[in-house]
């Protein structure tokens, strides 16, 4: 099934980790899709929705429904992304008869990527290996928002050489939630540091997780405490790119 | 009082809080989760009981009438508070009434909501705490920390010393066994002595005009049944139609909170002592209370009337878990707490509440009647907005911030000078120190950006 596909690729994506875009693309490729990159796009305005501000949120709302409903699909490779247009955007725009038919045809074609080759194409990475120990962590908006847990595993279960540790607490959140993580830096780092020694005591080699936010989180603390765990997007490995640069690693 | 982060900071900073907190809540959510898998279609019983919250929220008017006039033909008294100092007068005047020296009190969260301890207080009249925890609570001179186990910040070993301290005849052991004893000696005679019993209710049934109780320790009959005169405050909003509703509300609430089937002790009194009967109070009075709750249903918090009082929102929280409930700074801890505190005490004072979340949802899932807590909280934090009380260094950061992103070239250009800057900073991959980002690298690193965008590489690539 060849279908084109839009790439939203998150604003944190776009700044501090672009390789994620990037094997997002090649796994739709090579999944048969066709994809873009809608220019007129930012950020999906969840800073904004979370702290308060309506008014903000909804001028990027607009924008990003505008860049993406030319197309028969939109593609995230984040969770909460994926989560804050399909699950908020609708929420956004309940009073406005004009906006809100837009962001419901949105949302229903907008799909966090890991569901997306899961479910959509139905399709399996093949030929890619990795020798290698991997844990994953659920992060919250996928897991709660959108019902992403068995997805990534399957994609995951077919990679080559890959064993799955299974990480205690696996859904509970690892204390990054956005601004959370800054405006509460100890409460954060309290709830981090569980995570972190629950990562560590699962003797993976790899953390996985399906949003760059949590990942950085979880990663940030890891190499703080001295770790040698690595982190990567799982869609990372999945397009066959997991023996590349890590989170935090210099290319 | 110091503020949010305060007190957040020194419940991070007590060890022993943390291992107090850890071993209930930690209990209670394995509990839970094996009661639930053994809950034939738990989904669809918790969309029935939010659906008989909602019902009776939607008319609470008709309920309320109808309660109160079984509760009369019944036998009891009922009278109507709209503020927690009404309240708090009515049941004042009823003891003094009564020529009440001593109350014993069935713990209810509705009677801390109220300050209904402090007023009896200032009103000398001696109150006797019958439930354990409370008792261990009004002992050090504290507030509830837990809905269900105002106690739970407190740990076996700092209650033995408390008993120690102030009880009469103190256990010798150091066994739970012999420190309930101890508790029992100081508190039987009292509870049996006192004038009035005041208790809460977990719910009110509207036709029948019975009062429900739950309690674990069965504290609620012998505190209520002996006393001459027995006075209920409740929340308007405990209403439920029938029998059946309580009974499908019981099965929610016990096993969300504890993992129980049932509570111990539930008991439903229904009017005082009728003639022949061998034993009940002689008087029944039912103080039915809003204190802002008709507010709350009118204006946006009308699902947080739902909530049944059952603790699995804090059990699962992870915020609540690392700092327990007192950092909270109102009656009510936890998610419920962050939602209810600012209706009560006001936005402005508690607008931290809001914020202190990470919005990851786990509360809206165990919540037995589906109250969408986030999407509450996130209400608050839109009316922060709206009426200024934001820090301004959040305004201007977000205002920028979203200045730039809603004109795409300008945001290109931005990101690109910023990760310029960045990188600047960090000599290997990993960033130790970062002007501006203290709340982030003051605990972990920070991964250097990468050295263009995902948006600049693309671009480049199309352009080959
Ligand atoms: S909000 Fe829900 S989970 Fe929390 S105490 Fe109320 S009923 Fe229980």
């Amino acid at each position: 099934m060849t279908q084109n596909v839009a790439l939203f690729v998150t604003c944190l994506v776009d700044v501090m980790r672009p390789r994620i875009g990037f094997a997002t693309i090649r796994a739709l490729e090579a999944a048969g899709c066709t994809v873009v990159v809608p220019q007129g796009q930012t950020c999906c305005g969840q800073p904004a929705l979370n702290s308060g501000d309506r008014d903000h949120a909804i001028a990027l709302a607009k924008q990003t429904i505008t860049a993406l409903e030319p197309y028969e699909a939109i593609v995230v490779p984040s969770g909460s992304c994926a989560g804050t247009i399909r699950c908020h955007y609708p929420e956004l725009f309940e009073h406005d008869p004009d906006w809100l038919p837009r962001a419901q045809a949105v949302a229903e074609k907008t799909f966090e990527v890991m569901a997306y080759l899961d479910e959509v194409c139905g399709w399996k990475p093949e030929g890619v290996s990795l020798p290698a120990t991997a844990t994953y962590h659920d992060s919250c908006s996928g897991l709660r928002e959108l019902g992403i847990k068995a997805q990534p595993r399957r994609l995951l279960k077919a990679i080559d050489g890959l064993s799955m540790a299974p990480l205690a607490g696996a859904e509970t959140c690892c204390g990054f939630g956005g601004t959370f993580c800054v405006k509460y830096p100890a409460i954060s780092n309290a709830i981090v540091g569980e995570k972190a020694a629950a990562i560590q005591s699962t003797g993976a080699d790899l953390l996985l997780a399906g949003d760059l936010g949590c990942l950085m989180n979880m990663a940030g603390k890891l190499h703080r405490d001295g770790s040698k765990i690595r982190a990567f997007h799982a869609i990372e490995l999945i397009a066959g790119m997991g023996d590349g640069p890590a989170i935090g690693e210099e290319a | 009082m110091s503020g949010f982060t305060e007190r957040a900071d020194a419940a991070l900073a007590d060890p022993i809080l943390k291992i107090a907190v850890e071993r209930t809540a930690g209990t209670s959510e394995a509990k839970r989760a094996i009661a639930i898998d053994a809950f034939p279609d738990f989904e669809a019983a918790r969309t029935r009981a939010a659906a008989i919250k909602d019902h009776v929220i939607a008319h609470l008017g008709p309920y309320l009438e109808q309660f109160e006039a079984s509760a009369i033909a019944a036998g009891a008294q009922v009278h109507w508070a709209q503020t927690a100092d009404e309240a708090c007068a009515i049941v004042i005047a009823l003891c003094k009434a009564a020529g009440a020296k001593s109350v014993a009190r069935s713990k209810s969260m509705l009677g801390e909501e109220i300050g209904l301890p402090h007023a009896l207080e200032e009103a000398g009249i001696v109150r006797v705490e019958t439930d354990l925890a409370e008792h261990i609570i009004q002992l050090a001179d504290e507030r509830p920390s837990h809905i269900i186990w105002p106690a739970m910040h407190k740990t076996r070993e700092q209650v033995s010393a408390l008993f120690r301290a102030k009880h009469a005849n103190p256990h010798k052991e150091e066994t739970i066994a012999a420190m309930a004893q101890s508790a029992r000696r100081e508190l039987r005679a009292k509870m049996l002595g006192a004038d009035v019993g005041i208790s809460g209710a977990n719910f009110l049934i509207a036709d029948t005009g019975a009062v429900c109780t739950v309690t674990n320790e069965g504290n609620a009959e012998l505190s209520l049944v002996p006393p001459r005169v027995h006075i209920v405050t409740a929340g308007i909003e405990k209403i439920v139609p029938s029998m059946p509703h309580a009974i499908h509300m019981l099965r929610m609430l016990a096993r969300s909170a504890t993992g129980a089937a049932l509570t111990q002790y539930t008991t439903f009194y229904t009017g005082p002592k009728r003639p022949g009967d061998r034993d009940g109070p002689e008087e029944m009075h039912i103080v039915l209370v809003d204190n802002g709750r008709t507010k709350m249903r009118d204006e946006g918090l009308a699902e947080m009337l739902r909530c049944i009082r059952c603790g699995a929102c804090m059990n699962h929280c992870v915020v609540f878990r690392q700092i327990g409930g007192h950092a909270y700074g109102g009656t009510y801890p936890g998610p419920m707490g962050a939602v209810l505190t600012p209706a009560l005490d006001g936005l402005a004072a508690t607008r931290d509440l809001a914020h202190a979340c990470t919005l990851n949802g786990k509360c809206q899932e165990v919540c037995p009647v589906k109250i969408p807590l986030p999407t509450l909280l996130k209400g608050w934090r839109e009316k922060s907005w709206r009426e200024g009380l934001e820090p301004t260094s959040m305004r201007w950061g977000l205002g920028l911030w979203a200045f730039a992103a809603t004109r795409p070239a300008l945001y290109r250009l931005g990101t690109a000078i910023a990760i310029r800057a960045i990188r600047l900073i960090g000599r290997t991959g990993w960033i130790a120190s970062l002007p501006f980002a203290g709340g982030w690298t003051k605990h972990r690193d920070l991964p250097k950006p990468a050295a263009r965008s995902f948006m600049a590489q693309y671009q480049q690539e199309q352009r080959k």
